[in-house]
C-alpha cells in the first residue's frame, strides 16, 4: 500500500512488531523442514552428536544412496502414485455425474437424495462395521478395494453440487434448444464451465490419497501393495528395518536418523512440487464449500 | 421447469400418479443414470455398515456372520461402562479436545488479523505460503518429525537441553507430556491453514470503514480491534460451534502414531480404544458398541451445534 508513509509513529511500530511476530511464526513453521533437510545430507555422527542445527555438517549423500537403493521404497512410491492417480479418477467419475444429478431441479426426490448424502457427514457406522463390510465384500488386501472404498466424501459432493447449481440457466437453455440431453449437457456445458471447482475437488482427493495411511495399513497385507505412507510408518515410527539394513548402520556414514531424514525429504518433494498449484486453488475451494453449505 | 415439453411426452393428467411419476422419470432418465453410481456407492460403503451396527447388540462371531449371531441386548455396553480403560478414553477424548480448543482456536484468528496487517505484498505472500504448507504434510511425517526432534538420545531438543546442563526428558514415554506434544504439533500443522477462513471473512470488510476511522485519527491497532475483529465475529462464532460439535473427532490417526502403552493414561481416546479392541483385538462386537456410542455422541453434538448456530447467527451450517 502506498499510503504506508501516512501512518503515525505508533502505527509504524505496530507494523514492524507485527511483521516481526509473523516472521517468527514463519520461521518456526519452516524450521523442522530446514533441520530435516540439513540432517539428511549430514553424516550420522554429526546429527546424533547435535552438531546439526541449521546447516549440514560433513556433507554426504550416503543416506539418500541407501534409501534410493531400497526396492520396497520404490515399490511403495509407485503404489502411492497408482492409488493417487486412479483413486482420484474413480472419485471424479462417481462424484461429477452424481453432483450434477443432485443439482437438477427435475430430479424427483432431490431433497431426499441430498439428505441421503449429507447425513453421512453427521453420522457414520464407524471403523468396525466399515471394516467388516469390506471383509464381506472381499476387498481386504485388494488394490481395487483401496481405490473404490474411499471414493466419495459428502463434502466434495456438496461443494461441486453448489457450483453446478450456481451456473446460470441461460447456458443450459441454449444447449437444450440444440436438443442436448443430460449426458451431453454435463459433458459439453457443465464440466467445461466448472473447471475450477472440479480441479479443487481433484486436489482434495489427491492430497487425501497421497497422505492417507490408516486404512491402507489396516486393509493391505502384502508388501507389494503398500503405499508410501505405510512404508514410512514402518521405518520412521516403528523403526522397523530388516536386519541386513540395520547391520549396515554401524559401519557407515549414515545413521538411522539421517536415513529417516532422507526418507522424509524424498516423500515430501512431490507435495512441494504440486503445492504452488494447490495453493492457487484451495482458497477458492474453501470459499465455495466452506462454512456455508 | 417448463423445459422440453416439445419432444418428450408429458404424462396426461388422466393417468394414475404412479404412471405419471414413471413418465417423469422416463423423460429425465439420463439424470437418474448419472445419479445411480453415487447412490449405489453410498449404500454399499456407508449405509450397509450402518446395518452392521446391530452387532453392538449381538454376540458376534465371524463364522456365524451378522444374521447368525444371537442378540445379547445391552451387554456390551455394560461391559464397556465397567471398563476403566473405556471411561478413561471418554475422559481423554474430551480433555484433549478441550485443551486443543483453548490453545488451538484463538491462534488462527490472531494469525489472520496479523496477516491482514502486513502491507508488504511479497512478504505477505511468502509468509502465507509457508504457513499453509504443513497442512499438506501427512500425519506420518509429522509424527516422524516429532519423534526425531524429541528422541532422548539423538533428538535436537534433548541435545540442546543436555548442552545447557539440564537432564534429558523422555517426552514420548511420559504421560505428562503427551497432550502438550499432541496439541502443540497439531497447532504447528493446522493453525496457518485454519486462518484462511478468517482471512476470507476479513476480505469482506467494507474499506470505507477504515477510511473514516483513519480520518477520525484511529490507530491501526484500534482499527484491527474495533473494525476487523467485530466484522469477523460471526465467522468466529460459527467456527467455534463447528469445533465444539466435532469435539469427539480427535485426530486418532495421528494419536496412534504417537502414543504407546506408557502414555495410554493420557493419550488413549475413544477411537484409539476402538481401534485396539476391534481391529487389533478382534473383539468386533464390543468395539462396535463403543463406536456406536461414539457416533451417537458425535451426532448429538453436531446437531446441537447446528441448532445453536441457526439460533444465534444468520447462517446455519447446512
Amino acid at each position: 500500500m502506498s499510503d504506508f508513509n501516512l501512518y503515525s509513529r505508533g502505527d509504524k511500530i505496530f507494523g514492524y512488531a507485527n511483521m516481526f511476530l509473523i516472521a517468527l511464526f514463519v520461521l518456526s513453521t519452516l524450521y523442522p523442514f530446514i533441520y530435516i533437510a540439513a540432517a539428511s545430507i549430514s553424516s550420522g555422527f554429526a546429527v546424533s552428536s547435535g552438531q546439526v542445527v541449521f546447516f549440514p555438517k560433513d556433507i554426504t549423500f550416503a543416506a539418500y544412496d541407501k534409501v534410493l537403493s531400497d526396492v520396497v521404497f520404490w515399490k511403495s512410491y509407485a503404489n502411492t502414485f497408482f492409488y493417487t492417480i486412479f483413486g482420484t479418477l474413480v472419485s471424479l467419475a462417481i462424484i461429477i455425474p452424481g453432483s450434477y444429478a443432485l443439482s437438477r431441479p427435475q430430479l424427483i426426490g432431490r431433497r431426499y437424495f441430498n439428505f441421503f448424502i449429507a447425513f453421512t457427514m453427521w453420522f457414520n457406522a464407524g471403523m468396525i462395521p466399515f471394516f467388516l463390510n469390506l471383509r464381506d465384500l472381499d476387498l481386504l488386501d485388494s488394490r481395487f478395494g483401496i481405490l473404490i472404498a474411499f471414493a466419495c466424501t459428502a463434502f466434495n459432493i456438496i461443494l461441486l453440487r453448489n457450483f453446478f447449481e450456481a451456473i446460470p440457466k441461460s447456458f443450459e437453455e441454449a444447449a437444450r434448444m440444440d436438443g442436448a440431453g443430460d449426458f451431453s449437457l454435463l459433458w459439453k456445458v457443465f464440466i467445461p464451465l466448472s473447471k475450477p471447482a472440479i480441479v479443487t475437488v481433484a486436489l482434495f482427493c489427491i492430497v487425501a490419497r497421497w497422505n492417507g495411511y490408516f486404512w491402507a495399513m489396516i486393509l493391505l497385507r502384502e508388501e507389494d501393495k503398500i503405499p508410501l505412507q505405510v512404508y514410512l510408518k514402518r521405518i520412521i515410527i516403528e523403526a522397523n528395518m530388516d536386519d541386513e539394513f540395520a547391520s549396515t548402520l554401524l559401519s557407515s556414514s549414515y545413521s538411522f536418523e539421517t536415513i529417516v531424514a532422507a526418507i522424509i525429504v524424498v516423500s515430501i518433494i512431490p507435495v512441494l512440487l504440486v503445492y504452488p498449484y494447490l495453493q492457487k486453488h484451495f482458497n477458492k475451494g474453501i470459499m465455495m464449500g466452506g462454512v456455508k453449505e | 421447469m417448463n423445459k422440453l415439453d416439445t419432444n418428450k411426452q408429458g404424462a396426461p393428467s388422466s393417468m394414475s400418479p404412479l404412471s405419471a411419476l414413471l413418465g417423469k422419470i422416463k423423460a429425465d432418465w439420463q439424470v437418474y443414470v448419472l445419479l445411480a453410481p453415487m447412490v449405489i456407492w453410498f449404500i454399499v460403503f456407508l449405509y450397509v455398515p450402518m446395518g452392521g451396527l446391530q452387532i453392538a447388540f449381538k454376540d458376534f462371531s465371524l463364522f456365524r456372520g451378522i444374521s447368525g449371531s444371537s442378540w445379547v441386548g445391552f451387554e456390551h455396553f455394560y461391559t464397556l461402562f465397567e471398563d476403566e480403560n473405556f471411561l478413561r478414553a471418554i475422559q481423554n477424548t474430551f480433555v484433549i479436545s478441550f485443551y486443543g480448543l483453548i490453545f488451538g482456536f484463538p491462534i488462527p484468528i490472531m494469525l489472520a488479523l496479523m496477516f491482514n496487517e502486513i502491507h508488504h505484498f511479497v512478504f505477505k505472500r511468502v509468509a502465507q505460503t509457508i504457513a499453509y504448507l504443513p497442512h499438506f504434510i501427512s500425519v506420518v511425517i509429522v509424527a516422524g518429525l516429532v519423534i526425531s526432534f524429541l528422541s532422548p538420545t539423538t533428538g535436537i531438543v534433548n541435545l540442546t537441553l543436555d548442552a545447557l546442563g539440564f537432564d534429558k526428558i523422555y517426552f514420548l514415554t511420559n504421560p505428562e507430556y503427551f497432550r502438550a506434544i499432541f496439541i502443540g504439533s497439531n497447532i504447528w500443522k493446522e493453525a496457518g491453514f485454519d486462518s484462511i477462513v478468517y482471512l476470507a471473512a476479513i476480505a469482506s470488510v467494507n474499506p470505507s470503514l477504515y477510511e473514516s476511522a483513519k480520518v477520525d485519527g484511529a490507530t491501526r491497532f484500534q482499527m484491527m480491534y474495533k473494525i476487523t475483529l467485530p466484522t469477523i465475529l460471526p465467522t468466529i462464532l460459527i467456527m467455534l460451534i463447528i469445533k465444539i460439535g466435532n469435539m469427539v473427532e480427535v485426530g486418532f490417526e495421528y494419536i496412534i502414531l504417537l502414543y504407546q502403552p506408557s502414555t495410554f493414561e493420557t493419550a488413549d481416546v475413544i477411537s484409539t480404544y476402538i481401534y485396539r479392541v476391534g481391529l487389533q483385538g478382534s473383539q468386533y462386537d464390543v468395539a462396535t458398541a463403543a463406536g456406536l456410542f461414539n457416533a451417537v455422541v458425535a451426532f448429538v453434538m453436531v446437531y446441537a451445534a447446528n441448532w445453536l448456530s441457526r439460533k444465534y447467527s444468520s447462517s446455519s451450517l447446512w
